[in-house]
């Protein structure tokens, strides 16, 4: 984790062509928001296949960040990212939880104030490592690995090609949306809906789909200011 | 001793294994349960497990033993090389045979090992 907290001036997002905390408390915040908003929709997903706890279990989790968020004020880019991810990994209870949880905390301990666009792509990187990790999962099993990998592909690739914050944002979320749907002819081969075999083709996996949310969020905060 | 925690999805089926292990194990074993949420709800909760682990940690090393899903996630979170070990076996099978070689003496490892040994270990001898 950075230790040194960055010098934004008057709680903007950006700061000199780089993402400042306020950016990332920013970003949890509309996380909480969507999950809330497609609260039902996850859970939907997730009761064709899983067992009908993904929406309320992100909600809940989310919440608990905004308020561990609140409690103790983050003063770096990566206090953001530590906090929320232990917190996910304390407050939700599903899978989603220690996965989502240690995808933060990674991104956290990666990322070094000041946080530039090469620095965040470098850092979303070691979340989705240690997602795939932790879960043991590869792009094809049907998982959030299928939306988070693509869009820290994408992510890399703009910064390779000299492409702006918000269009690296909007091309990683688009990446992360195809890859979500990309999911639904997939069989799972991981979690719960493994078990359905070939059951499992048809439906959107519910983990793809709230990764796809937390990618678009990147968008909906970069074009703000 | 090397301890043994439960950790299961349903506070109900890690606290009736915990009885039935320490009922065949002997009441030495040192044997906690960490089921479902906090709430008492399904689930996982890392809390519960890092209790769990404390209450049966004497310094010689804990096995935790998970069911399936988030638990598996959240225990190998609390995993430390040579430490806290996560066991990948069958839940009850797995468990009364870490318990009881824990229970003789024996070191993590082969606590471990002994554990490991339940997933191939056949109940109708002949299939």
């Amino acid at each position: 984790m950075g230790g040194s907290p960055d010098h934004e001036t008057g709680g903007g997002f950006m700061d000199l062509g780089t993402l400042t905390t306020a950016f990332f408390v920013a970003w949890l915040e509309e996380i909480a928001e969507q999950v809330r908003v497609h609260r039902e929709r996850l859970t939907a997903l997730d009761a064709a296949i899983g067992d009908a706890d993904h929406g309320a279990n992100l909600d809940r989790g989310f919440t608990e960040v905004l308020k561990a968020l609140a409690d103790s004020p983050p003063t770096a880019p990566g206090q953001v990212l530590v906090s929320a991810g232990t917190t996910l990994i304390r407050r939700v209870g599903g899978a989603s939880g220690p996965l989502y949880g240690s995808a933060f905390r990674a991104m956290g301990n990666a990322v070094e104030p000041p946080v530039t666009q090469a620095g965040f792509a470098a850092a979303f990187e070691a979340g989705v490592v240690a997602v795939e990790r932790l879960g043991k999962a590869a792009p094809g099993d049907k998982t959030m690995v299928d939306a988070l990998a693509p869009a820290s592909l994408a992510l890399a690739l703009a910064v390779r090609d000299g492409v702006g914050v918000r269009e690296a944002f909007e091309l990683a979320a688009r990446a992360a949306e195809e890859g979500a749907r990309a999911t639904i002819p997939m069989q799972a081969r991981k979690g719960r809906a493994s078990y359905l075999g070939e059951r499992s083709i048809g439906h959107e996996d519910p983990g793809a789909a709230s990764s796809a949310l937390i990618v678009a969020c990147l968008v909906t905060v970069s074009s703000r200011r | 001793m090397v301890g043994i925690v439960l950790v299961a999805h349903s506070a109900g089926l890690a606290a009736e294994t915990a009885a039935l292990v320490r009922g065949i194990a002997g009441t030495g074993a040192r044997v906690a349960a960490a089921g479902g949420t906090e709430d008492g709800g399904v689930g996982t909760s890392l809390d519960l497990i890092e209790r769990a682990l404390a209450s049966v940690d004497q310094g010689d090393g804990v096995v935790l033993v998970p069911d399936l899903g988030s638990s598996v996630l959240t225990a190998r979170l609390l995993a430390e090389p040579g430490r806290v070990v996560v066991a990948d076996v069958p839940f009850v099978e797995g468990a009364i045979a870490a318990a009881v070689t824990a229970g003789a003496g024996a070191p993590l490892a082969a606590v471990l090992a002994a554990a490991e040994e339940a997933r191939t270990v056949r109940k109708l001898s002949d299939s």
